[in-house]
């Protein structure tokens, strides 16, 4: 399999699916003459025409709201949002709408869009282009969310979403645009709500997604070296959530780490522990240890910025507490 | 609607339960407090009541199985109507397998992409560049809250998971040494308790689902594959506790020779009245008195604290098939000789047949065990906790024994006091004995 980086992967699986569908196109700020913000969408401009691939105004209320319009009446459109703090600004569009046609309609208008862009850190972006947005949009009925961490799952993942009937929410971690890694070439489709265990081992339990897992992995290799062997659940899809994966994991393990970017209350991993006590109480030997964004604002100081992101270090030191080990005791 | 019907927790200790028999078959009309299964417990045979009218439509747990407490053992419906079980049956699940998933290469971290601003920051390399003072950042938690004052009224603090594993060992972890924070039992400790336990308790543990046993790896050097056993719920808990009971409670012994002659007498009396009263008996009842004599000894450790009580219950092991169980005799110093001659039949006949109820082989503070039938002199018993004591009594035989400078022969019985040192000490121990002996050699006073 070639290796590619992320951004490539979300290019092949855009590309493929417009050619193979002619109602899927794109739109969002930049996607078309500049090829992305991002470069996302190198070379769909070229391929597919202005019809396909359009540039919108700087007005994501407007352009989120143009392609829920579409998606009502038969198209499927991408909607690239720049980042998805700014896609703050069309949540009236994804929540009151996207998310509520169906029900509105009483099941006569669906909805096939996907909602997709950069999310999380940026690396020194400051507090308003780095927030990680996924338990907003976990915590509406109606919608998918979807937060893949390597290229072939991001690949697999995008295709079945352009393909599913519903609203999804697409997460792309900003700092992961130009991570490589193995993918599949032409057809790769993967399900959406399945999670993917991605490293084995008997003594805990790392839950994650998205960017988080590359820290995962590497405080699992960490961890290995001191004897201590992980499962690492990648989620991928954080709704529909894969709780018996997570439920598989915990009956092994005992003990959970659940590791997120976004903060603390209310967050997804708040959602994990929840189902995790309700449903493996008795399987649980300590606490679920969750690390999280520390709860204030991100800085653009590289020094604060760090201290208040998840590290490497505190994935290993809440895996060392729940397994009562040395400083996690 | 059809309605489950649960395997009910028949005794404090049971965690499952084998169907031993089915009393309805399915089809059978059943109405609310019939009983429609015999199951055996860690203990006794006991029968399953229905608690709502109808026919028995699906049996899910067939004769000879093993069902978790709780989970549904049987359906209950209209006739006709269709099943739909929702939970798991209740058949004993096998030794958890992990599950074994295809092996995988655990996948590389990708290096950085390109471009310096958007690259993947890597932890250690941002450690380093911060330089200064190790990481600042704690772990997001508050620190677990201190303990709290001493009284906390005896409550084991125990992860879940540790109550679970307990519960299915039949471990009591009111004696284990917690390692977690504020003293938490985890995990790691009912694994050592259990190991403590020794083998017989790894034996116990070993999976033994009825009609599938282990495979043994036990060399037949070529000749006859040994017989594998099924072990019985009894047998189960019986290695356990036994397991347990000798590493756990520290046993002293204290030995002395009864002079039965005027014992025996009272039997022929009572023979002659028409009573039945067994050597045992006698014992038993001495047993309570003495209790009464040295109320020190009537005691029992739970947890913390001990118990002392205001009753003499006395325990009689009777030795059933597969095992033995220790039905207990209340009040036994304010009951006749009689009495309790009938109430030991009858306890010891039901015993046999595995019909006890759990409340009649529960409590009391000491128990007898007589070997004395089989030709035994002497032997020494193990405590049956909470109890803190037990009486290991031998068989009555004419001895040479030295009176008044003569040697002659004369009715001795042996007997050895067992005694939970934590609780009980020799000397204690020793005038138990003094007042069981005076008792027996003088047993007109068991008359008042």
């Amino acid at each position: 399999m070639p290796e590619i980086a992320w951004r490539e992967a979300l290019n092949q699986a855009m590309s493929e699916e417009m050619e193979r569908d002619v109602n899927v196109f794109l739109m969002g700020e930049e996607v078309a003459r500049y090829n992305g913000a991002y470069k996302v969408s190198q070379g769909l401009l070229d391929k597919f025409g202005s019809a396909r691939v359009v540039d919108a105004p700087i007005s994501e209320l407007g352009f989120a709201g143009l392609g829920v319009g579409a998606a009502m009446v038969g198209l499927r459109p991408i909607i690239e949002m720049m980042t998805w703090n700014f896609a703050i600004l069309a949540m009236d569009q994804i929540v009151n709408n996207a998310a509520k046609l169906r029900h509105m309609s009483g099941g006569q208008l669906r909805c096939p869009i996907v909602f997709r862009g950069p999310n999380g850190s940026g690396g020194r972006l400051s507090s308003q282009h780095s927030q990680s947005l996924e338990a907003n949009y976990a915590h509406f009925p109606g919608l998918k969310v979807l937060a893949p961490s390597t290229p072939a799952d991001a690949k697999g993942l995008l295709k079945a979403a352009i393909r599913d009937d519903n609203p999804i929410i697409f997460l792309e971690a900003e700092l992961l645009y130009g991570v490589k890694g193995e993918v599949p070439t032409g057809e790769h489709l993967l399900p959406i709500g399945k999670a993917d265990l991605k490293r084995e081992g008997k003594d805990a339990t790392i839950i994650t997604w998205s960017r988080m897992y590359y820290f995962a992995e590497q405080a699992a290799q960490l961890l290995e070296k001191e004897g201590i062997h992980v499962d690492l659940v990648d989620l991928r899809t954080l709704k529909p959530l894969d709780e018996e994966a997570i439920l598989t994991s915990v009956r092994k393990t005992n003990r959970v780490v659940v590791v997120e970017e976004g903060w603390s209350f209310c967050g997804v991993g708040a959602q994990i522990a929840d189902i995790i006590q309700l449903r493996a109480f008795d399987e649980l030997d300590a606490p679920v240890e969750r690390v999280t964004g520390l709860d204030v604002n991100r800085s653009y100081a590289a020094v604060l910025e760090k201290a208040t992101e998840v590290s490497t270090e505190r994935i290993v030191a809440a895996v060392k507490k729940v397994m009562y080990r040395e400083e996690g005791t | 609607m059809a309605t489950e019907v649960q395997l009910p927790a028949l005794s404090p200790t049971m965690t499952e339960g084998k169907i031993v028999k089915w009393l309805k078959k399915e089809g059978d009309s059943i109405s609310s407090g019939e009983a429609i299964a015999e199951v055996e417990t860690d203990k006794s045979n006991l029968e399953v009541e229905a608690f709502d009218d109808g026919v028995l439509l699906k049996i899910l747990v067939a004769e000879g199985e093993t069902g978790k407490v709780g989970a549904p053992i049987a359906v209950i419906g209209q006739k006709g109507e269709k099943v739909e079980v929702s939970a798991a049956p209740a058949k004993a699940p096998a030794p958890a397998a992990a599950p074994a998933p295809p092996a995988r290469p655990a996948p590389k971290v990708p290096p950085p992409g390109p471009e310096a601003r958007k690259e993947v920051p890597q932890p250690e390399e941002r450690g380093r560049r911060a330089g200064g003072p190790a990481q600042v950042v704690p772990i997001r938690r508050a620190e677990e809250p201190p303990p709290p004052a001493a009284d906390d009224g005896g409550r084991v603090r125990a992860s879940p998971l540790a109550k679970r594993m307990a519960r299915e060992e039949g471990l009591d972890l009111a004696g284990v040494q917690g390692s977690g924070p504020s003293g938490r039992i985890v995990k790691r400790d009912v694994e050592a308790a259990m190991g403590q336990a020794g083998q017989a308790a790894a034996v116990a543990r070993a999976p033994a689902p009825a009609g599938r046993p282990a495979p043994v790896a036990v060399p037949s050097f070529g000749r006859r594959e040994p017989e594998v056993l099924p072990i019985s719920g009894m047998r189960k808990i019986i290695s356990q506790r036994m397991a347990e009971v000798k590493p756990g409670v520290p046993h002293f012994y204290v030995t002395v020779d009864i002079d039965m002659e005027e014992a025996a007498k009272i039997r022929e009396q009572a023979k002659a009245a028409e009573v039945k009263v067994s050597i045992n008996d006698l014992i038993v009842k001495a047993a309570a008195m003495a209790l009464r004599r040295q109320p020190k000894v009537n005691v029992s450790l739970q947890g913390d604290r001990i118990l002392q009580f205001h009753t003499a219950d006395v325990g009689i092991a009777v030795a059933i098939e597969d095992g033995l169980i220790t039905p207990v005799i209340r009040d036994a110093d304010q009951k006749t000789l009689g009495t309790i001659a009938a109430e030991a039949r009858e306890l010891a006949e039901r015993a046999r047949r595995k019909a006890l109820k759990p409340e009649e082989y529960a409590g009391g503070s000491i128990t007898v065990s007589n070997l004395g039938m089989f030709g035994v002199d002497s032997f020494i018993a193990v405590i049956n906790p909470p109890q803190a004591s037990i009486v290991a009594v031998g068989g009555v035989a004419e001895k040479p024994v030295v009176r008044e400078g003569k040697v002659v022969a004369r009715k001795m019985m042996s007997t050895t006091f067992s005694g939970d040192h934590r609780i009980v000490d020799g000397a204690l121990g020793a005038q138990y004995l003094q007042e069981l002996k005076a008792l027996l050699e003088n047993p007109t006073r068991l008359l008042f």
